[in-house]
């Protein structure tokens, strides 16, 4: 039986680039000059120009992390942390520069938004280009707005929340990210109000030896609700960029939120995002993530469940290929009681790429009554690629209820045996294999990213023609 | 041509092991046969071998299919030329139902797209003649489905995709009274006289309702005896005990 034959992927829209036409650049490097002038160049009030340049202290006080994959071909003297595109805010795909608008177009976005969305924000490197809510959104007092904005039209409430759930000192990108950010989007739900369409941001990010440090701040007020969707992408340079988004996540009390993310940025990205959740009393947090391109992800989002009877899900699929090292996981702090949690983590490995699942489940004293269940699945095509689980638990009351699942597998020789019998060529076979392992996530996402993310596996797998087994 | 199957002093070895020893079998259209034979003796081993499994491995001999020698070829292209197993233990496939399975594979199998609605159709009618929950049409191929669940979930595969060889690999074991009734009704409505079936058994209740052409009776990888359905009758009084040539 022949081997299937895994090609280097034709990532196709992905990689369509633009030519670097900036209305500003930094020039590359980090100093308190290059932060002071980012702070300028966005006409910021003092306030948040002193968390910049704190973070910035933070941020050369603190070591790279000693663990994990390989940083050292990371080098911000090489980076330019700002770069503002040839637009301004648009509320109108219209009014966007043309150039800038056939990228998004391309990827889906504009279409996605009249069928499937009650709201786009669209960012291009440094800033958001288009910002887009529903009329009836907006009477019932939804905010939906570029970070930018919102540190000018509410002070208060960004003041409040930033940086506040994660903390500057966590660890050095996020130092990182609140000394450059720029753009991201900031939501607010009042109390009791539903958004039953998902509201979608997408970060694209176009510039070579540049840096996307977009900050999402979402604020779901007591009993209110709200499907939050993540998209991200960039071209392939040769050299490497830098992804250090930060993502802040407030549910209050009986509120919902499901925050879903399609994660597909080219190899030479360095993708070091920061993403956590206070989850109320009652509330529940939902994450979906599907993780696919960047030579380097260290990504763990967190949960705090720090209401009594707070519940979060995570649902997470990362896929390695060439060249590629996937730190990923999940990480969960009960602090309450009768809080619960359910992981679902599964991982796929080709062509010598490299998934780690890096989690941490806590479990403190006064968390009595609470659950906690763990699956982590990973599958390995061939013989020269790696998948590691590394769980940290850590239980601090007897009082829990606490299961953990790990399975590290290959497809088997009597799967594919069993579909050939069927007709099946055998690339169909383990396309069809490998799409059924990666079903319980992507039945989790929304449709057209479903049909996306299959895509992608596809495209992973099988470079010629796309297989539709459901159609 | 009236011929299907045509297999030649075949010699297959698992491992290093040596299971079929000089196997020599013809089947031609209309004909329904039957091989009985003791644990070990190469009876699964056989299927799997006219279906090309790699983990099986010829050492001598042919396996032709129409005149064509399939020693070498692919699963798929065998199974595309129509032949078809059913399995002891159906893999579990998540992430596509039964009806779009069957359709993927029905359209690879000929070889043309299929017309969604006229196909619903036909699989739904098999469904029912095999007391099959239509819900079950919308679960994902095999998983969690009960043993009798599994073997039904075959016999409906052999149906919808209407192969001219059915070998079905001990399809009856593990099942009840009614679940091999079902088993024979599906069997029996696949039969014509252009197609054959090679039944694959250790057990007398499924043979009662079949037109069984010929039975014979493997033994250490060879064909020890090959008779009509008197043969059964043989098997179920006196056991293998006189053809076995040395103890297993």
């Amino acid at each position: 039986m022949s081997k299937t034959k895994i090609d280097e992927i034709n990532r196709n829209v992905y990689d369509i680039k633009n030519a670097d036409n900036y209305d500003f650049k930094m020039e590359k490097g980090l100093n308190k000059q290059i932060v002071e002038e980012i702070s300028k160049q966005k006409n910021e009030p003092e306030w948040m120009k002193k968390i910049r340049l704190n973070a910035l202290e933070t941020y050369n006080n603190l070591e790279l992390p000693t663990w994990g994959p390989d940083l050292s071909d990371l080098n911000m003297d090489d980076l330019a942390t700002y770069v503002r595109p040839k637009s301004k805010l648009n509320e109108n795909w219209e009014d966007v520069p043309e150039e800038i608008r056939q990228t998004f177009d391309r990827l889906g976005i504009p279409e996605a938004e009249k069928k499937s969305l009650s709201g786009v924000g669209a960012q291009y490197d440094s800033e958001v280009v288009y910002h887009s809510i529903k009329e009836d959104l907006l009477k019932q007092g939804v905010i939906y707005t570029d970070m930018e904005t919102a540190v000018r039209d509410y002070p208060e409430i960004v003041k409040e929340h930033f940086m506040k759930c994660v903390p500057v000192t966590d660890h050095k990108f996020v130092a990182l990210h609140a000394a450059v950010w720029s753009g991201g989007s900031f939501v607010y739900v009042p109390k009791n109000v539903k958004v039953d369409i998902p509201l979608q941001s997408y970060f694209r990010l176009n510039s070579p030896e540049s840096g996307q440090f977009e900050h999402t701040l979402i604020i779901v007020d007591e009993g209110a609700s709200l499907h939050f969707i993540e998209g991200c992408s960039a071209p392939k340079y040769n050299k490497v960029n830098l992804h250090a988004g930060c993502v802040e996540l407030y549910v209050k009390d009986n509120a919902y939120l499901r925050y879903s993310t399609i994660e597909n940025w080219s190899k030479n990205m360095m993708n070091l995002n920061t993403k956590k959740a206070i989850v109320g009393k009652n509330a529940q947090m939902d994450w979906v993530t599907g993780s696919f391109g960047s030579r380097v992800s260290m990504l763990y989002p967190l949960s705090i469940l720090n209401g009594e009877g707070a519940k979060t899900e995570y649902t997470g699929i990362t896929f390695a290929g060439k060249d590629q090292n996937l730190d990923t996981g999940f990480k969960v702090i009960h602090n309450a009681e009768h809080t619960s949690s359910v992981i679902n983590s599964k991982s796929i490995s080709k062509d010598g790429g490299a998934c780690t699942y890096r989690a941490l489940v806590r479990v403190n004293k006064n968390a009595k009554k609470s659950k906690c269940s763990v699956s982590c699945e990973s599958l390995m095509l061939d013989d020269i690629s790696r998948s590691d689980t590394i769980p940290v638990n850590d239980i601090r009351t007897n009082d829990v209820e606490f299961s953990h699942e790990a399975k590290i597998g290959k497809i088997s020789d009597k799967e594919i045996f069993y579909l050939m019998s069927r007709g099946l060529s055998e690339e169909d076979s383990r396309a069809m294999i490998v799409r059924g392992f990666a079903y319980p996530i992507s039945k989790e996402l929304p449709v057209e990213y479903a049909v996306e993310m299959n895509n992608l596996i596809n495209l992973e797998l099988e470079r010629k023609h796309r297989i539709n087994f459901n159609d | 041509m009236n011929n299907l199957l045509n297999i030649d002093n075949l010699y297959v070895k698992v491992g290093e092991k040596e299971i079929l020893k000089g196997l020599s079998l013809q089947i031609n259209k209309g004909e329904t046969h039957v091989i009985m034979g003791p644990n070990g003796a190469g009876k699964s081993t056989l299927a799997n071998a006219i279906l090309n499994n790699p983990e099986y491995k010829k050492t001598d001999g042919n396996v032709e299919f129409e005149g064509e020698n399939i020693n070498n070829l692919s699963t798929d292209k065998i199974a595309r030329k129509g032949v078809f197993m059913s399995f002891q233990l159906p893999q579990e496939i998540p992430g596509i139902s039964v009806l779009n399975f069957l359709k993927f594979a029905k359209g690879k199998i000929e070889n043309k797209p299929v017309k969604i609605f006229e196909f619903r159709d036909t699989v739904n009618k098999y469904a029912e003649e095999l007391n099959i929950n239509p819900k079950m049409l919308e679960r994902n191929l095999n998983v969690g489905f009960s043993g009798g669940e599994k073997k039904k979930n075959e016999i409906l595969q052999m149906l919808v995709l209407n192969p001219k060889l059915a070998i079905l690999d001990e399809t009856d074991s593990g099942l009840d009274v009614d679940a091999v009734k079902t088993v024979s009704k599906g069997i029996g409505m696949y039969k014509n006289n252009d197609n054959a079936v090679l039944v694959i058994t250790h057990n007398m209740r499924i043979l009662e309702s079949l037109n069984v052409d010929y039975v014979h009776i493997l033994v250490d990888g060879k064909i020890a005896k090959t008779g009509g359905p008197e043969l059964i009758k043989e098997i179920e009084k006196e056991g293998f005990k006189k053809y076995k040539t040395t103890e297993p």
